[in-house]
């Protein structure tokens, strides 16, 4: 009935002050269906403060967020869920006394049928079933999906959460640097999942990152940030190693490179 | 290739599997049945075993297995609960004053007449339920809203509660309580089975199922093991956190209640040391104090190793109060044991998954197949 907009969300000229700090001076980003948006910038840049206004943590002091052409107000973390923005902190991701399944469905558990189930009895085997076939569509490995998340390893942890956040995440998935703790394998690994999460489930996936090789491997977009403005605004096929460091150091903080103010 | 899905094939669980959860309690259990063993073969006439015997080991435990499964609960969530002997108390004296109150006047009482038995009962048994409860959801209220670490909220209204109790009762024992409440809950038997060990099996065995097989059981896990990510989840934790200690409070309360049954008074002076001896049941029965471990089958076996020991020395001839020297022993040497193994098995079930390609070069069918079964 409503036509499908390629721009999921659409925020514009985003301003955000902490006492003397301006941390946000007029930031633009649009994120698109199905594809992998980096954001990335220098410590203090405000990549973090951007993120989490985009997932309710944090309100801006001015600017708009449009929703597939909606006007939305981001007011809370659950408004946030609601409007189908999941995200995926570096840590604190998952409760490693769970198993996979449980993991995934925490919150949204799924209940036996009948008289159990209106006790409250969860389907254990049910949630498994369908958190190993979530970890499947998106390419990982785990090992036995009855074992605790404690005894799998960083990347799997962090994998499960991905997966987890993919899954619900009906438009949006936000990435805070999800390979920040990880071994060079199992970031691969990561960010595979990131990669066909935004393919399968046609998401619209924003993802903070430091490692220049790793953005320009797996982002569509990319938009780098200097001192709270948008410095560059690129397509990966347009991007380099070399631009990206000159744009994260301030080399291209200049106002006739700028986009992103009006 | 590294796409590839490489799955352990899934453990067909028994169904005593899904109670006791991934992991077993074997050393422990393996413990409980060595000292059975020991004791039978060494009392007289391995009086041990006898039914007699048996029945008093069971009317023991139940008290304190009951407050131990509250203690399950708080304890898995990443709390603790110091107050529960406390409330035992409080409970015991609300529930005599209202037996006693209302089944008779003081005259009728002594001429051992109670014309209003039925109701005073209930109200006994409603109100002393009632004022644990009562007690517990002010323990995770507190905990909640003010953010005081438990260990100080439960230890400050253990001594409100108790002060509570005095100041109710002046120091003295309740009479007055129907004889009828003793023979029948207090010390009545059914099928040879105490009643008070028949209703705090029941009342377990619900909470075993709530622990692990419930969403409530599930998020009990999942607030211990990291509360962080239980919110972000969307698990309403303060709520849940109130809930498990009114949960505490209300077992309390049943305790407190079958106190006066089994004693016919209100006991002031004892319970003193439930709290930490509910605690000792659970960490004995593998429960971390660090919250996301433990199950209810291991606090049950932790609940009955005290009870065990007590019997057991005294049938032995020694001084019973060598079980409290044993039963610290075995609870520091249950939870080394117990993190020696967590910590082998971590690292045992680690090691395969950082080469999962490496470890299944060949193993892509096998596991794909088993995996569709």
């Amino acid at each position: 009935m409503t036509e499908q907009h390629d721009d999921v969300l659409v925020a514009t000229g985003i301003t955000k002050s902490f006492a003397h700090v301006r941390a946000l001076r007029g930031v633009d980003l649009t994120l698109r269906r199905g594809k992998v948006h980096a954001l990335v910038g220098d410590n203090g840049a405000g990549k973090s403060t951007l993120i989490k206004i985009l997932s309710g943590a944090l309100q801006p002091d001015s600017g708009e967020i449009l929703m597939e052409g909606e006007p939305v107000d981001i007011a809370s973390p659950e408004t946030a869920q609601h409007l189908g923005i999941e995200t995926v902190y570096q840590d604190l991701a998952v409760a490693e006394a769970l198993d996979l399944g449980e993991n995934i469905f925490l919150g949204r558990e799924l209940l036996r049928r009948g008289l159990l189930g209106h006790f409250g009895f969860v389907d254990r085997p049910a949630m498994r079933e369908r958190g190993m076939e979530q970890m499947q569509r998106l390419g990982t490995k785990v090992p036995s999906p009855s074992l605790p998340l404690e005894s799998m390893s960083g990347g799997q942890k962090q994998a499960v959460a991905v997966a987890r956040a993919a899954m619900w995440g009906g438009r949006v998935l936000i990435l805070d640097e999800p390979a920040a703790a990880l071994g060079v394998r199992q970031t691969a690994q990561v960010l595979n999942l990131v990669r066909r999460s935004a393919e399968e489930s046609n998401q619209a996936v924003v993802f903070i990152s430091h490692n220049v090789p790793q953005i320009l491997e797996i982002a569509d977009d990319i938009t780098v940030l200097h001192q709270g403005r948008v410095c560059l605004r690129c397509a990966k096929a347009d991007a380099s190693v070399d631009l990206l460091v000159r744009a994260m150091s301030g080399a291209l903080d200049s106002p006739a490179d700028r986009e992103g103010t009006e | 290739m590294s796409s590839e899905l490489a799955v352990a094939k899934p453990r067909h669980r028994k169904f005593a599997d899904m109670l006791t959860g991934s992991t077993g309690n074997g050393l422990i259990l393996t413990v409980l049945i060595a000292m059975i063993l020991v004791f039978t073969i060494t009392s007289p006439a391995h009086r041990f075993l006898s039914a007699g015997n048996f029945t008093s080991i069971l009317a023991d435990t139940s008290q304190i297995l009951l407050l131990a499964a509250g203690e399950t609960f708080i304890m898995i969530a990443g709390g603790i609960d110091l107050s529960c002997g406390a409330f035992v108390v409080f409970s015991s004296v609300i529930c005599a004053k209202l037996v006693a109150g209302l089944s008779a006047t003081p005259e009728q009482a002594s001429n051992l007449e109670f014309p209003h038995l039925a109701l005073g009962l209930a109200a006994g048994i409603v109100g002393g339920v009632a004022a644990g409860a009562a007690w517990g959801w002010l323990n995770g209220w507190i905990t909640v809203r003010w953010q005081v670490p438990p260990f100080i909220v439960t230890l400050g209204t253990l001594g409100m509660s108790l002060g509570a109790a005095q100041i109710i009762t002046g120091g003295l024992n309740v009479p007055g309580i129907p004889p009828a409440f003793q023979e029948t809950l207090g010390i009545g038997k059914i099928f040879g089975i105490p009643w008070i060990a028949v209703v705090a099996a029941i009342i377990v065995g619900i909470l075993w199922l709530l622990l692990a097989q419930t969403r409530f059981g599930m998020r009990t896990y999942a607030i211990g093991s990291n509360s962080e990510a239980a919110r972000r989840a969307g698990v309403n934790v303060p709520r849940q956190t109130i809930q498990l200690y009114c949960l505490m409070g209300f077992l309390a309360g049943i305790v407190g209640v079958l106190d006066v049954a089994r004693f016919n008074t209100a006991s002031i002076a004892a319970h003193t040391t439930d709290n930490l001896q509910a605690i000792a049941a659970a960490a004995i029965g593998g429960v971390s104090l660090y919250g996301g471990k433990g199950r209810m089958s291991g606090t049950i076996i932790g609940a009955f190793i005290p009870a065990v020991l007590h019997n057991g020395f005294i049938l032995l001839g020694f001084e019973p109060y060598w079980q409290e020297v044993a039963v610290g022993a075995v609870l520091i040497i249950a939870v080394y044991f117990d993190q020696v193994r967590r910590r082998s098995t971590g690292s045992r079930v680690q090691a395969p998954d950082d080469d999962a390609g490496a470890a299944t070069p060949n193993g892509n069918e096998v596991t794909h197949g088993s995996h569709a079964t």
